[in-house]
């Protein structure tokens, strides 16, 4: 997976001075408003699109392969890690030429046993390898201090995690101070790198549940992107509501003006709540219609989900034999 | 082949019961007409969907005079009550055959499925419910106690929404103690001959509502007749006219529906991504052929450039072709006519200096089309920021102050509806104050709800229809309030 390049110059120039205080508040300020009622519509109707036949089959095979296949729990043991990646590796028993899923994504103390359990097939989803992401920087809340923050961070990497899954200091977002939550990005960012130069993808999580309004959500992704970001992710999946479709479609919307503006493609996660195949479906739709098509790859698109993917493959196995089966059709993980 | 060329999902027509030929509706029946017939073809592909009967001056006589015994033995008798009753079985059997009424109004009007399943046949249901709750409480109309029906009301519809515009003529007609001789338009009378047999299943009164298929001269002898106490009218500015002249001095009361060239003005303040939503919402819906469509843009020139910008990559997405796929966002032109209105007037604007640009999409190679369009540098003086295109054209002006946006928009004869897209609430309400439109919507564009009073300014008509103020227009006083 491809990561940007700090974009110090970039935030610069956009910003028409060093990124602090004043220059961020100035500029997400400056940004044109979001109308709930107009973004919600459009978002509706973006989920009228018929999706049949062909094109249905393509969607739920594309589906598959934009998953993080995510266990984020305080349970979470080395076998159950293993048995995710297993499944990750064969999510339908039954049809070998089954999709792989794009990455696992798990806490940042579980990686080594992922990266194991992958042995050769861990590598660039886009490859045709699978991926390996850690949630860091105090997930969920994100409530403690940066040194821990970057720690969680470094832990990750050096245990083997392509990308890294950071959460904001919604804290700070809220309370104006736009700056912290610029520079805490920044050095997570930096603390991604590794000792070859290279570095791991970072994702950011705005937690769209806790900054309430569509407004806020569209300064937290312009914010994100500036400080560096590689991806702009919806939720941890633990605070209510996580992904819908309007917040997605807005924070597209930023990645499609991003784009606009200076040529780069940045990464949309929704993640938390999309369990059914139609719903995923519509989100399809909704990259499609508003960056385009080719944002429909594993290092431009992703689902955070742990059920939706059991979902897929019962819709998959229909499409192939014309019947409907069960949940036990498809293996737990 | 990539995702977006989304495989065809068509909307089966197989839940359509059609005859081959189609009577008039008079007293309870479908009875021959004496006028001959004429095809209702698909405007898609121009293939033939039914023969329908034309009315000639005696069928219209036998419509008027059957309304009039079912006024006055019938339905001015009923108890509010139970006409409401009536309305509400209407209102549930629209619901009940949805998916049909559907079918047929995209196949007849060539508008996509998606609009006729979401918009057009939900309204007409909660058009008939709503008025069904007046009926018993016509107390509370605003004109005193005990309002008294005007009589027959002759009605003249429009092809662009045919079964709404029904539903906004007969609800309240009815809902008032009123009779009905509908005339659909010659294009599109297909959705109001199944409406007729939804008001056979709804066992409503032999004579209540009559519905008399025809071209002009049907619908001119409907409004002529000296029977007819009451003249209801949506359509275009030159007949409305005639109309007005015809009935002058008759005694019959008239509203008339009209044309519009409204205004939709976008500040710099804007929420863009939804104003560019509204922009397309407001004159590609219905492929433009709506009355109140949005058909100026008036975007502040310092968001100029960026608005346009955006608006062509946006229509860039629209999806034209088979009405009846439920991806098709824009459907079919209604009637070579219209095409050939549409294309006039686009060559003019041509000629006259503004810059065209027109989405690329493939055009299908039967039936009717005309690619979204927009008109940029566009100025005041030109025939397509004056005339009603009725089609999806877009002429976009500039302004540079609020005050001027508002002496824009009002320059115009007609006064329909207008828009406004701004994130500053005081500044909606300020311009909204200002404009001569009978409905302004802020920050969204062609909502309709069939509580909320609808009409014109100047030559976009008068009287209004929806709500109390709908309802007022199918009524009188009492006597003994007139006396009072």
């Amino acid at each position: 997976m491809t990561t940007r390049e700090l974009s110090r110059r970039t935030a610069v120039d956009i910003l028409g001075g060093a990124p602090d205080d004043d220059t961020l508040r100035r500029f997400l300020y400056g940004l044109p408003g979001v109308d709930a009622v107009g973004l919600e519509q459009r978002a509706a109707a973006m989920g009228t699109r018929s999706i049949k036949t062909t094109s249905k089959k393509w969607a739920l095979d594309r589906i598959i392969g934009l998953i993080d296949l995510t266990t984020l729990e305080g349970a979470d043991t080395p076998g159950k890690v293993r048995s995710l990646v297993a499944k990750a590796q064969h999510p339908d028993a039954s049809d070998s030429a089954c999709p792989t899923v794009a990455a696992v994504c798990v806490y940042g103390d579980m990686v080594p046993y992922a990266v194991a359990a992958l042995g050769d097939r861990h590598g660039d989803p886009d490859e045709g390898g699978i991926g390996v992401a850690a949630v860091a920087t105090a997930f969920p809340s994100g409530r403690a201090s940066l040194a821990v923050k970057l720690a969680d961070t470094r832990d990750a990497v050096e245990a083997g995690a392509d990308e890294i899954d950071m959460v904001i200091d919604r804290g700070a977002f809220l309370a104006g101070d736009y700056s912290t939550v610029f520079d805490q990005i920044v050095q997570v960012k930096q603390a991604c790198r590794r000792d070859d130069g290279t570095s791991a993808a970072l994702k950011v999580i705005l937690e769209t549940g806790e900054l309430n309004t569509y407004d806020n959500v569209k300064r937290a992704s312009w914010l994100a992107i500036l400080a560096g970001g590689d991806f702009i992710k919806t939720s941890t999946g633990k605070v209510q509501p996580a992904a819908t479709l309007p917040v997605t479609l807005l924070m597209l919307e930023v990645v499609r003006d991003w784009h606009r503006l200076t040529g780069e493609r940045i990464g949309v996660k929704p993640a938390g709540g999309i369990r059914t195949s139609k719903d995923a479906v519509k989100y399809l739709v909704t990259v499609a219609e508003t960056v385009g098509e080719e944002w429909l790859t594993p290092h431009l698109f992703r689902f955070g989900a742990s059920s939706l993917l059991n979902d897929v493959l019962l819709q998959r196995q229909k499409m192939t034999t014309g019947r409907y089966s069960g949940p036990d059709y498809v293996t737990l993980d | 082949m990539g995702f977006l060329d989304y495989a065809p999902a068509p909307e089966s027509r197989g839940i359509l019961h059609l005859k081959d030929a189609y009577g008039l509706f008079i007293d309870g029946d479908f009875v021959d007409g004496t006028g001959g017939s004429f095809t209702t073809i698909s405007p898609a592909d121009e293939s033939r969907i039914a023969e329908v009967a034309s009315a000639s001056e005696a069928d219209v006589d036998a419509a008027v005079a059957a309304a009039r015994r079912a006024h006055t033995k019938v339905w001015a008798k009923m108890s509010g009550r139970d006409r409401g009753k009536y309305l509400f079985r209407i209102a549930r059997l629209v619901q009940e055959r949805a998916r049909e009424l559907a079918v047929a109004e995209s196949l007849d009007n060539g508008k996509p499925i998606k609009e006729s399943r979401d918009v057009d046949v939900p309204l007409v249901a909660a058009w008939f419910f709503y008025y069904a709750g007046w009926a018993d409480k016509l107390d509370h109309a605003g004109l005193g106690e005990a309002p008294r029906s005007l009589g027959v009301a002759g009605q003249v519809i429009p092809w662009n929404f045919p079964l709404l515009m029904l539903a906004w003529k007969i609800a309240p007609a009815l809902a008032g103690g009123n009779t009905v001789v509908l005339k659909p338009a010659e294009t599109t009378p297909l959705s109001a001959l199944i409406f007729a047999e939804i008001l056979q299943q709804a066992d409503l009164p032999p004579g209540v509502v009559n519905i008399v298929t025809g071209a002009g001269g049907t619908g001119a002898a409907l409004v002529r007749h000296p029977d007819v106490d009451k003249v209801a009218f949506t359509g275009s500015t030159a007949v409305g006219r005639d109309i007005a002249r015809a009935v002058a001095g008759t005694g019959k009361s008239l509203t008339l529906e009209l044309g519009g060239k409204a205004a939709n003005i976008v500040f710099d303040d804007a929420p863009i991504d939804q104003a560019v939503e509204g922009i397309v919402n407001g004159i590609f819906f219905n492929q433009g052929h709506v009355c109140c469509a949005g058909s100026r843009l008036l975007v502040q020139e310092s968001v100029h450039d960026e608005v346009v910008d955006r608006l062509k990559t946006r229509l860039s997405t629209l999806r034209l072709g088979d009405p009846l796929d439920k991806n098709t966002d824009i459907g079919a032109i209604n009637s070579a006519a219209q095409l050939e209105r549409i294309r006039t007037l686009s060559d003019a604007g041509e000629a006259e200096g503004a810059q065209r640009w027109t989405a690329d999409c493939a055009i299908p190679d039967s039936g009717f089309w005309f690619a979204p369009t927009v008109f940029t540098g566009v100025e005041a003086s030109h025939r397509i920021a004056r005339e009603e295109v009725f089609g999806p054209v877009l002429a976009v002006l500039t302004f540079r102050t609020p005050a001027e946006a508002i002496a824009k928009a009002n320059n115009t004869p007609y006064g329909l509806s207008a828009g406004i897209w701004s994130d500053k609430g005081s500044r909606i309400l300020a311009v909204a104050d200002k404009l001569r439109a009978g409905v302004v919507w802020a920050n969204t564009f062609n909502r309709f709800d069939p509580a909320s009073p609808f009409g014109g300014y100047k030559e976009s008509g008068y009287g209004r229809e929806g709500g109390r103020h709908g309802l007022a227009a199918y009524l009188k006083p009492s006597r003994k309030e007139i006396t009072r």
